[in-house]
């Protein structure tokens, strides 16, 4: 196949073809996907080296965080399988199908969101904290969780940063999708989304702040579509395709080294 | 899009059809599930942790290794790209493993002082 590409490559432009044998907007992103990789890889070895050096390591994942968890799970897989039909789409140039498999993969990023967003406030509510996060007022910390936080305070640390960074790059990859689905019709939906999240989450809540995400990322792809107002093709939709999948990839090593081998077997 | 790139997608979007249609996604999205499930099922097994972990991170990396090769597509991909990136990725992951032994090392002091 690559030689084929290569030759058409040769014919078609007057540079000469790519060594990998594919266009360079992929190849760019590849590379990002790598480097990101190496943060999630630090990440995850950090969890996994306060695991093996703790003795007394928290167990506080109950079967309810499980099944959560599970159902969250089942949510990223679908999604990237409705992403694989967009791309399919795409490349037959299907582009009411695209927007609808488009759609439906962001449907499935958002409930993977809701319910991860959920399970941080059951946790946090419980006692399981971070201190720059503010205490929930009417809750009282369980038994379970009380010390948690103060004797291995690297269990909290490394929970919610690896979760957080996890949860902040499914919802950039919602509205990266967004955008390529929508184009400047996004941008409002964004706005009414950030407004809705500031003003009905509690201030005590980390996503208070959090929901701030989604107002910068207006602002940014409001620069982005500005800058370079083009409809997004089918290759467009292979590159967040690319970005998506590995989202769901990262979430494959997450899900069992954080939940599964914390899971409390009563 | 330029002629080359249309003509690099039309290239992996045939070669993909010729071989498999779009019927092996959805077999590899079940595949992912089942394994999913099977994770779960080992979570409640009462197992030591480190055997544990070995088997989890063994489908862990059974279950990248189906989302890399059919959802990212790169098993329809050119050689040089696949053995590159996965090669440059294997390398320095594997690099971040040094850390580990200082983390027994911990491990053994805190039993040493108990």
């Amino acid at each position: 196949m690559s030689e084929a590409v290569a030759h058409h490559q040769a014919v078609a432009g007057v540079y000469e073809p790519s060594l990998f044998g594919t266009y360079s907007k992929k190849i760019g992103m590849w590379l990002f996907l790598l480097s990101d990789s190496l943060t999630f890889g630090a990440l995850l070895y950090a969890y996994s080296y306060g695991r093996i050096s703790t003795p007394n390591w928290p167990t506080p994942f109950h079967s309810e965080s499980i099944i959560n968890a599970t159902i969250m799970t089942a949510f990223l897989l679908t999604s990237s399988l409705t992403m694989v039909l967009a791309v399919n789409a795409a490349a037959r140039g299907k582009t009411s199908a695209l927007r609808g498999w488009l759609i439906a993969t962001m449907i499935c990023g958002t409930g993977f969101i809701v319910l991860h967003g959920r399970e941080w406030g059951n946790l946090i509510a419980e006692g399981l904290t971070l201190p720059v996060f503010p205490s929930v007022p009417g809750h009282e910390a369980s038994a379970e969780f009380a010390n948690v936080s103060k004797l291995v305070p690297m269990f909290p640390a490394t929970f919610f940063g690896l979760t957080g960074m996890h949860m902040l790059h499914v919802t950039i990859g919602v509205i990266y999708l967004g955008v390529v689905a929508l184009r400047k019709k996004f941008i409002p939906v964004l706005l009414v989304l950030w407004a809705i999240g500031y003003f009905t989450i509690p201030a005590y809540s980390p996503f208070h702040y959090g929901v701030h995400v989604l107002l910068i990322g207006a602002v940014v792809c409001s620069v982005i579509l500005w800058l370079r107002p083009k409809i997004y093709d089918s290759a467009d939709v292979e590159v967040a395709g690319l970005y998506w999948h590995f989202v769901d990839l990262v979430w494959m090593f997450i899900f069992p080294l954080v939940y599964l081998m914390s899971t409390k077997i009563l | 899009m330029n002629d080359a790139t249309q003509a690099a997608l039309e290239q992996r979007v045939a070669e993909e059809q010729r071989h498999h249609g779009m019927k092996p996604f959805f077999y590899v999205w079940g595949a992912l599930l089942l394994l999913t499930g099977i994770e779960v099922y080992l979570g409640y097994q009462n197992m030591e942790p480190l055997r544990m972990l070995t088997i989890l991170m063994g489908l862990s990396i059974l279950k990248a290794a189906l989302i890399i090769a059919y959802f990212m597509h790169m098993k329809f991909e050119a050689s040089t790209m696949k053995w590159l990136t996965m090669c440059s990725l294997v390398f320095c992951l594997t690099m971040m493993v040094v850390f580990f032994p200082d983390a027994f090392r911990l491990l053994h002091l805190g039993a040493a002082a108990r």
